[in-house]
């Protein structure tokens, strides 16, 4: 089999690369190893509207599980600051059911020309004279070699093509985030995704996101700060047991989140990576949806101008520029700030808190989080020296 | 490494942090390299379930 295009893996990432590659008229293949796209979920599943807007993606009804209208964050006292949409900078909006949304990107993907294979498991890549020119594939129990001009690594926090293609994706544990949803009933739902910080969940945080009728309650720790096997669980089961003793769980949800800083190269001969498997993730709220569209559209297009030139060297590092371009500066920044907030007490996140929740700020931010303190509490602002 | 299957989500975390790129998802299988492994314990401590002993 031969195709210009190889994409590994049908999340958001892939299909809208493979979408947008198609589009700019390139054959494209789409290889995914579960036999269902979507599934199993791995999210919290909260997206920004603005995001979606400015990527031109129509909102549909049958992904859209609640219309959000902003964030709070909670403070180990119980104490929270209320941001709106606007404020929250457009980090919420819709919370969504994943498996739908990502069928509606791969089902865009195929409409524009992409072939899509499923239950298959790419198990190496294939290389030439230092250029990756495909994948071999273990598809419904037949081995395949899938030649291809461009290898998209669209494979997820567990991505094995940069490695495989000798691109370094490695984390360090500071870097990597566990996390545990439950999907659950027969609770109080709010029209807030609520946000809890401090030792509830440490280095990380815990959520809960209202759906319909159902929301997800989940809880990320950060790698550095486990103790023992289990913790995640151990974290979670808590948190759930104080604040929704009658819930019921309908979903179980495992994931882990990568809360890096830009990583050195995404570009290799004749590869490419993007989204999770790029570590493209906001490293503060480990958010990844609208980056990986961000990412996926602007690989599709560089994609097409390396098929249409027949250059796979030179012409996808254009990919590189554009996406650094776009996100580099703001997941520096982002990282930044996780790093400092996984060092704070809850005792400085209680005032934290108090002090956000007294200042009339536009649109959250290092910067503004900063000022809000500084006017509370400027004894503090040692805390968050080099930040500034 | 030991993987207890009545836990495991396949979700992958232990996958992506591996140092050593030693274990690989397959959609329900979770494959394990030996000779690869450095017994760093990191895979235990990652996975959300509590579903892995490092050995």
């Amino acid at each position: 089999m031969r195709y210009d295009v190889v994409v590994v893996g049908a999340g958001p990432a892939g299909s809208r690369t493979a979408k947008i590659a198609a589009d700019n008229g390139c054959r494209v293949l789409m290889i995914e190893k579960r036999q269902e796209i979507g599934v199993p979920v791995r999210c919290g599943e909260g997206v920004s509207k603005k995001g979606l807007k400015e990527l031109g993606i129509e909102p549909e009804s049958s992904w859209i599980a609640a219309d959000i209208k902003g964030a709070r964050i909670y403070a180990p006292n119980g104490k929270h600051v209320l941001l709106s949409e606007e404020q929250a900078g457009g980090e919420v909006g819709y919370n969504i059911y994943r498996d739908i949304f990502d069928k509606s990107l791969a089902k865009q993907a195929g409409k524009s020309g992409a072939d899509i294979m499923l239950k298959s498991s790419v198990f190496e890549v294939i290389k030439e004279n230092n250029k990756i020119k495909g994948v071999k594939v273990k598809s419904m129990g037949e081995n395949l070699e899938i030649k291809a001009d461009v290898v998209v690594g669209a494979d997820g926090f567990e991505s094995q093509i940069g490695r495989w293609s000798g691109i370094d994706t490695s984390l360090k544990q500071n870097d990597v985030v566990p996390s545990l949803q439950y999907t659950m009933t027969n609770i109080d739902y709010t029209e807030y995704n609520d946000f809890y910080i401090g030792s509830v969940a440490p280095g990380g945080y815990a959520w809960v996101f209202p759906k319909n009728n159902e929301a997800n309650v989940g809880l990320g720790v950060q790698l550095s700060k486990i103790k023992e096997r289990g913790d995640v669980k151990k974290h979670l089961d808590r948190f759930v047991e104080k604040k929704f003793p009658n819930g019921k769980i309908v979903r179980i949800v495992a994931g882990c989140v990568s809360v890096c800083a830009p990583i050195e190269k995404t570009v290799g001969n004749g590869v490419l990576l993007v989204g999770d498997a790029a570590r493209q993730i906001d490293p503060l709220t480990g958010g990844g949806i609208i980056n990986a569209l961000i990412c996926g559209t602007i690989a599709g297009e560089v994609i097409g101008n390396a098929v249409k030139k027949q250059e796979f060297n030179e012409t996808l590092m254009e990919y590189e520029r554009r996406w650094r371009a776009e996100l580099e500066d703001k997941l520096y920044r982002n990282w930044i700030a996780k790093e400092k907030g996984t060092t704070l007490s809850d005792e400085v996140f209680n005032k934290i808190i108090e002090a956000l929740s007294g200042y009339d700020f536009k649109k959250i931010s290092t910067t503004e989080i900063l000022r809000g303190i500084q006017s509370k509490y400027p004894e503090l602002m040692k805390e968050f020296e080099g930040l500034i | 490494m030991k993987v207890d299957k009545t836990k495991c989500m396949y979700c992958g975390s232990c996958v992506g942090t591996c140092p050593k790129n030693a274990i690989f998802l397959e959609e329900t299988n979770i494959v394990f390299n030996r000779e690869l492994c450095i017994e760093c314990g990191v895979c235990e401590k990652v996975c959300p379930v509590g579903a892995i002993t490092a050995e």
